[in-house]
């Protein structure tokens, strides 16, 4: 009993990081109609990041505001000066990040060498918390109140603000945006930045928990592509929705059935492929 | 009836390399760029002729690799393992044939990642089937027609016949009205619809074959190497055949083979001078894809063009190839 308790607080904490990696992917996709494959790269560079600025001595939160605002410096730079050149040309601009994706990848094989690192979870987070007789460590526990807190900026932001509307007309139509005076263009620089800081955000959240190795770019990636395929493409409910279902599905397969847990995250994605293909919250299909 | 004398003359011409080559180690090259030049040939067809970029053909190689090491472990000889390994790239292709098929464009190509990193997790943390990081060996290369494969020469010459097979047998699915079907479906789907053509099973036929050769390269593959580890079923390894694919200029029948040719030929030189390959590969994609998108070929004549011709002179610029916006 406590057991599955502690698997589904764990779960939804792992939801919490997918959110934040998954929110910018969704709203980049809904946008500028491109998966960003230098996502899980910005996660990852945000988690290596954070170790630098740790072990220079500073303060986690400040490590992690510095690492996903350098995160999203980085992402700007890269949708500014590359992608735009190739303004229209989806596939060449998927292909592009794909190719940055490798790049990273190495250099922070270079920088940070192969050995997997732990983040280590603030101080004043450290230690647990009995809830319903099971000992919980409070760090997951602030960890889902991040991406709480978080997603409903973000929903405020969308439904609230001026920016929020003109992003979401040009997730709905971004021609028709466009004729409207709205400088498309700068919304997919805005969103790209957001996307990437959100993601390098949350790989220094993310890194007490998972750690940071090479390879997590490549492992974290196809779960951001899953939640965005389960959820709808730009749409925030359907990001996290579909982060909380990864989440629970990806823990309590590597609890149940270790050797398959990637084999259980395809069932879902099967499901929603074939009888909605649109995603479960999204408004059209990928 | 030229093209037929210039395909017998160039397969002669690989077929002196033995003779011409110094050492095994460029034999051996050879052999890779061949294997390799096998996989770009199918993936060209979906990515030349049908404009559907696949990630998967990673994991449909690496499928094959682990079908015939795991049935070679399991004691098993050589021909039903290889026969299980077609079988089962065959089952898996259609798999993320049926799932990727359900979009085009940009939604195929998530789907086909996915499903590719899914079965790279599996053979990663599926210790008990694929020994994991690991990777299994295998002990011998078969004899084919009671002749060993054990010696550079004699796979070579094996990985040349079936090049030959693949090149020939895509060359006259692609003459034929199956082939200019595809062709159909990719530039006017709608249109085809209307025609009467079932554009979805012309599609799904289409990365079958493209499925049963990166299997046949995954095969050869795991015979050559006689070690298979996860590191086959990697992005990494699709984005190479997208690559060859790419650079050589998709569509074309020759373009999978130079693509072949320069990515191995890069690929070997570089590891010799610096550990970073990946780093290497991502740097020409992006320059590739922002300079010369159309393929390296035709790219660098236009740039050279370009170059040469004065800039008013130029009245209409060349559409790059992906100017269709995906849906």
């Amino acid at each position: 009993m406590n057991g599955s308790l502690l698997l589904a607080i764990n779960s939804v904490t792992l939801g919490g990081v997918l959110f934040l990696l998954a929110a910018g992917f969704s709203l980049i996709f809904g946008l500028m109609r491109i998966p960003n494959l230098m996502h899980g790269s910005f996660f990852m560079l945000g988690a290596y990041l954070s170790v630098s600025l740790l072990r220079a001595g500073a303060n986690f939160w400040l490590a992690a505001l510095v690492a996903a605002v350098a995160v999203s410096a980085i992402g700007g730079v890269v949708e500014r000066f590359l992608l735009r050149r190739l303004a229209g040309q989806e596939l060449a601009q998927v292909l592009v990040t794909l190719g940055l994706s490798f790049i990273v990848a190495d250099l922070c094989l270079i920088v940070w060498t192969g050995d997997p690192i732990q983040i280590p979870a603030p101080t004043s987070l450290t230690g647990g918390t009995p809830i319903w007789g099971a000992f919980f460590p409070i760090y997951r526990l602030a960890v889902v109140v991040i991406a709480v807190v978080i997603a409903v900026v973000l929903w405020l932001m969308l439904e609230r603000t001026r920016l929020g509307a003109m992003i979401r007309a040009g997730v709905d139509d971004a021609g028709m945006a466009q004729v409207c005076g709205i400088r498309v263009s700068r919304l997919f620089t805005i969103i790209f930045c957001l996307g990437a800081g959100l993601a390098g955000f949350g790989g220094v959240i993310g890194g007490p928990i998972l750690s940071v190795y090479p390879g997590l770019d490549s492992d974290m990636l196809p779960l951001a592509l899953i939640v965005v395929i389960l959820g709808g493409a730009g749409s925030l409910p359907g990001a996290l929705l579909g982060s909380i279902i990864v989440g629970t599905l990806y823990n309590f397969g590597l609890a149940m059935v270790p050797e398959l847990a990637y084999v259980v995250l395809f069932l879902p994605m099967l499901l929603v492929l074939v009888l909605r293909p649109q995603g479960l919250l999204g408004g059209r299909a990928v | 009836m030229s093209r037929v004398l210039s395909t017998a003359v160039g397969i002669l011409a690989l077929a002196s390399v033995p003779l011409l080559a110094g050492s095994d180690y460029y034999i051996n090259i050879t052999s890779q760029i061949l294997i390799s030049a096998i996989l770009a040939i199918g993936l060209n067809l979906l990515v030349g002729y049908v404009r559907l970029m696949s990630l998967a053909h990673a994991a449909l190689f690496g499928v094959a690799c682990y079908g015939t090491a795991i049935m070679l472990k399991a004691g098993y000889g050589h021909l039903p393992s290889a026969i299980v390994a077609i079988i089962a790239t065959m089952v898996t292709t259609s798999i993320v044939a049926t799932l990727a098929l359900r979009a085009t464009g940009i939604g195929f190509l998530m789907i086909t990642l996915a499903c590719g990193q899914i079965v790279w997790g599996m053979a990663y943390r599926w210790i008990s089937l694929t020994e994991g990081d690991n990777g299994i060996n295998i002990a011998a290369r078969p004899h084919v027609l009671g002749v060993s494969l054990a010696s550079p020469i004699s796979f070579y010459f094996l990985t040349l016949a079936v090049f030959a097979v693949a090149f020939v047998a895509v060359a006259i699915l692609i003459a034929s009205p199956f082939g200019a079907s595809l062709r159909g479906t990719r530039d006017q789907p709608r249109r085809m619809a209307a025609l009467g053509y079932n554009v979805w099973l012309i599609r799904f036929v289409a990365f079958l074959v493209s499925g049963f050769w990166a299997g046949v390269a995954g095969l050869l593959f795991v015979y050559y190497n006689q070690f298979v580890s996860p590191q086959v079923m990697a992005l990494t390894t699709s984005a190479e055949a997208l690559l060859m694919v790419i650079v050589g200029g998709a569509a074309t029948l020759l373009g999978p083979f130079v693509g072949a040719v320069i990515v191995v030929v890069v690929k070997n030189v570089v590891s010799a001078y610096v550990v970073h390959w990946n780093m290497v590969l991502g740097s020409i994609f992006v320059v590739i894809m922002i300079f010369m998108p159309e393929g390296l070929v035709p790219g660098t004549a236009r740039l050279l063009r370009r170059v040469r011709t004065p800039r008013i002179g130029v009245l209409v610029p060349e559409p790059p190839i992906e100017k269709k916006r995906a849906r």
